[in-house]
């Protein structure tokens, strides 16, 4: 492999479009493999329109090394496809086949995943854009005995749309097909068409529960591009936002899924505690959800001396409640006995497929931006990272609570010492022809976001890749070998986004 | 037939929704929250009643059948049903195997008017009835057959009025076993926790819920009262025989024993608050369980 394949750039860094190397499909396709391989993840890997052709991209994380390896590639109308070699490749593959017309060729199963038409013009509609949400083949086992399960779009609960295809022998699921789709926004596309300064609004709502995490990475992604640095009294509130955006989650979360079991009172008492949390958000700027908070270039309002007495205050008591309701549930012996064993992924499967966040970590996996990759406030303070290695829900819920026990100390030892400088610097004009990629651990895990400028140092293409793309997959492969009873159980353990994934 | 027979029978067919009232608001005081009102049940019936009732042009008068069946072999199983010392409506020897089967009936119609939906959700709850219940009526019997025994009768009236402390302080571990294998019969059947989540909105997860997701209007309200007195038929025979309160005296008796139906309810209730739900491959264990006490009991009193 040629070392000129790659080049190697840190989260929060911009590169020159033409300092990315461009090289063949084959050696692309090669070093890819090779690379992830040898232990590097594919955190992003997305189309570029680049005249007639489309340039492709793909970011290698190194999670050892706090790098990112970059290399691009460009193709016509088909390339060979990488996932045979690399499962990490198939969602992003199908992806591009969908977004750019170009065929993966040998992709073993290449379908749409958000069934919209394709973006590059003149082309025909390929094989691989739908016609029509969720009508589309699904993967079928066959015999007299198998029988299939639909479940949704529409559910009974008060959830985003998803279609859930189940093949099961009695009880037992041998199989699960998940189609999304049905909340593509066109958040990408749309983005490139509002004035810069409203971009920050639909950022904010790529997936509602995320606010923070999106709105901070495309902050990140900007300040970067523009050479600017957002003062320190911004970073340090991001990174408070960010971490009672994950207590807020992590605690309806762990209520849900004692709810999936039956389980009533750390249920009742979690969705409440949960609402304190968000309120804990609320006092920072008005909205539980974080909304308006976070701008490029810093926040855009400040919190005095009260205010922070007052926050700590609300996040003392709501960390007494939560634990309290959450050891109930874990000291219940049929609680457990519903958790542990369901929806295994082993560290095998989890590597594979690149999963990312508390499930990779629920796995034994080491892997959190935060600490891997830092940038913004865990630049001066580190969390440690939080893993069990069972791989089953109570792994996941486990996890949830170990990182929400970090999160409440981060917090307070945050609190206490906010620097007191400006909130917001001006953001000056961005450089043409740059590459900026900014990556931040949300509290599903990773979550990438990459800003192309053109000629003009306009910003031309945008990527946003929310966790739940790299892990909804994750979630079908947890369901082999389960009851088809315990799927809401799991699909609570992993609860991922559904616009998130659609954008 | 008897004067206290007709009063007990109408007050069953008055009260038997206020249990459920009962349950949720253990379940909702819990939770910490105020939960619903304790008549609930009864507001729901009432709207019920006023609304249409939509069918599915794929679904044939077996689904239309099977509410009214369902009430209907209900009805038939509290008619046959002693209140402590109360008689029932009816009573000969051999009713005990009639109660079990009217049950049987109901559950049937239930089971072949889901089906008939063609639903792929209500196939899974019927087949998961049917599973439960195969290994829930050998229990069941099992725990009359060891009464009959004990009591040397074949009528459930008979068998309910010779239960007392006497016999409790004699054959108390029988009698206690009885009790605990009905006890998981009666929340097996009656689709509470820890076998099936009254609450829940998963489809995938439910059982007895899931069948009836089809019917609507009248039907539903149907549906929902016969399990309301279904969960007052199996409960006022455990009552009958853990609180066997008989001083011969009606205004004592009757009042005692209704006492201990609100006390059931309060343990349902207290029993879905503080566990969570079995995964349901251990539910066939629970009820072999139950199968087995019951046998053990069986075999203490004819010993």
């Amino acid at each position: 492999m040629n070392t000129n394949s790659i080049c190697v750039i840190r989260n929060g860094e911009i590169i020159p479009l033409a300092h990315i190397p461009l090289i063949s499909i084959s050696e692309f396709r090669d070093t890819v493999i090779e690379k992830v391989a040898s232990g590097a993840r594919i955190s992003a890997f997305w189309g570029q329109p680049s005249g007639k052709a489309v340039r492709l991209f793909a970011i290698l994380a190194q999670d050892k090394y706090a790098t990112l390896a970059l290399l691009s590639t460009e193709v016509e109308s088909s390339y060979p496809s990488l996932t045979p070699n690399c499962v990490q490749a198939h969602w992003f593959e199908r992806e591009i086949a969908e977004q750019w017309s170009v065929t993966p060729t040998g992709h073993p199963w290449l379908k749409p995943i958000r069934f919209h038409p394709s973006y590059r013009t003149g082309r025909d509609p390929s094989a691989v854009t739908g016609e029509q949400i969720g009508l589309t083949d699904f993967f079928q086992v066959g015999g007299a005995e198998i029988h299939e399960v639909a479940v949704g779009p529409v559910h009974a609960g008060i959830i985003e749309p998803g279609h859930f295809r189940f093949q099961c022998h009695g009880e037992n699921v041998y199989h699960l097909e998940i189609s999304l789709g049905y909340q593509h926004r066109g958040i990408e596309r749309g983005l490139m068409e509002q004035p810069a300064k409203r971009r920050i609004h639909l950022i904010e709502c790529s997936a509602g529960d995320t606010t923070i995490g999106h709105a901070t990475a495309y902050c990140h992604a900007i300040e970067a591009l523009s050479g600017c640095q957002a003062p320190a009294r911004a970073v340090f509130l991001r990174g408070i936002a960010l971490e009672l955006e994950r207590l807020a989650n992590h605690t309806g979360d762990l209520g849900a899924l004692a709810g999936d079991v039956g389980y009533l009172p750390s249920m009742s008492y979690c969705g409440r505690i949960r609402v304190d949390f968000l309120n804990a958000t609320a006092l920072l700027c008005g909205s539980r959800f974080g909304r308006g908070l976070i701008r490029p270039g810093g926040i855009s309002l400040d919190v005095d001396e009260s205010r922070v007495k007052e926050l700590l205050r609300h996040l003392n008591k709501a960390s007494e409640d939560v634990t309290e309701a959450v050891e109930l549930m874990f000291d219940s012996p049929s609680v457990l006995a519903r958790f542990e064993g369901t929806g295994e992924i082993t560290p095998q499967t989890c590597r594979d497929l690149g999963l990312v966040g508390p499930m990779a970590r629920a796995c034994g996996e080491r892997l959190d931006v935060r600490h891997d990759f830092p940038n913004g406030i865990f630049r001066f303070s580190q969390i440690p990272i939080s893993t069990w290695h069972t791989g089953d829900v109570f792994s996941r819920a486990l996890v949830r609570w170990l990182e929400m026990q970090r999160s409440i100390q981060f917090i307070r030892d945050q609190l206490n010492m906010i620097p007191d400088t400006g909130l917001r610097t001006e953001i000056g004009s961005l450089p043409p022809d740059t590459l900026a990629v900014s990556m931040v651990e949300g509290w599903r895990g990773e979550i990438c976001h990459i800003a192309t400028t053109d000629q003009q140092g306009e910003l031309t293409h945008y990527k946003i890749i929310d966790p739940s793309f790299h892990n909804w997959f994750g979630l079908a492969i947890a369901l082999r070998g389960q009851q088809i009873s315990d799927f809401p159980l799991c699909n609570k353990s992993a609860n991922l986004s559904y616009c998130g994934h659609d954008l | 037939m008897n004067a206290q027979s007709i009063v007990y029978s109408a007050s069953a067919l008055l009260f038997s929704p206020l249990l459920l009232g009962v349950i949720n608001r253990v379940k909702a005081i819990f939770a910490g929250r105020t939960g619903q009102p304790l008549l609930q049940t009864y507001y729901d019936l009432s709207k019920l009643f006023r609304k249409g009732a939509v069918y599915s042009t794929t679904s044939s008068w077996v689904f239309r059948a099977g509410p009214t069946v369902g009430l209907a072999s209900v009805l038939v199983a509290l008619a046959i049903t002693p209140f402590g010392r109360v008689p029932a409506l009816l009573n000969f020897p051999g009713d005990l195997l009639l109660l079990a089967y009217a049950l049987g009936l109901m559950r049937f119609f239930t089971v072949i008017a889901a089906l008939d939906t063609g639903s792929a959700f209500e196939g899974m709850g019927a087949s998961r009835e049917v599973q439960f219940s195969a290994l829930a009526e050998p229990a069941f019997l099992l725990c009359l057959a060891a009464l009959a025994c004990k009591t040397q009768s074949l009528s459930l009236s008979t068998i309910i009025s010779r239960m007392n402390f006497g016999l409790w302080a004699k054959d108390g571990p029988a009698l206690a076993m009885i009790a605990v294998a009905f006890m998981a019969v009666l929340l097996a059947e009656n689709a509470r926790m820890p076998v099936d989540d009254p609450t829940t909105h998963l489809e995938l997860t439910m059982i007895h819920e899931v069948m009836v997701l089809d019917h609507s209007g009248p039907d539903f309200a149907f549906i929902l009262y016969s399990a309301s007195l279904k969960l007052w038929v199996m409960g006022a025979l455990l009552i009958g025989i853990i609180l066997p309160v008989r001083t011969g005296n009606i205004l004592l008796d009757f009042p005692a024993t209704l006492l201990g139906m609100i006390a059931l309810a309060l343990l349902i209730g207290v029993i879905e608050s503080v566990m969570a739900r079995l995964r349901l491959l251990r539910v066939p264990q629970l009820l072999v369980g139950a199968g087995v006490i019951a046998v053990i009991a069986l075999i203490l009193i004819l010993r």
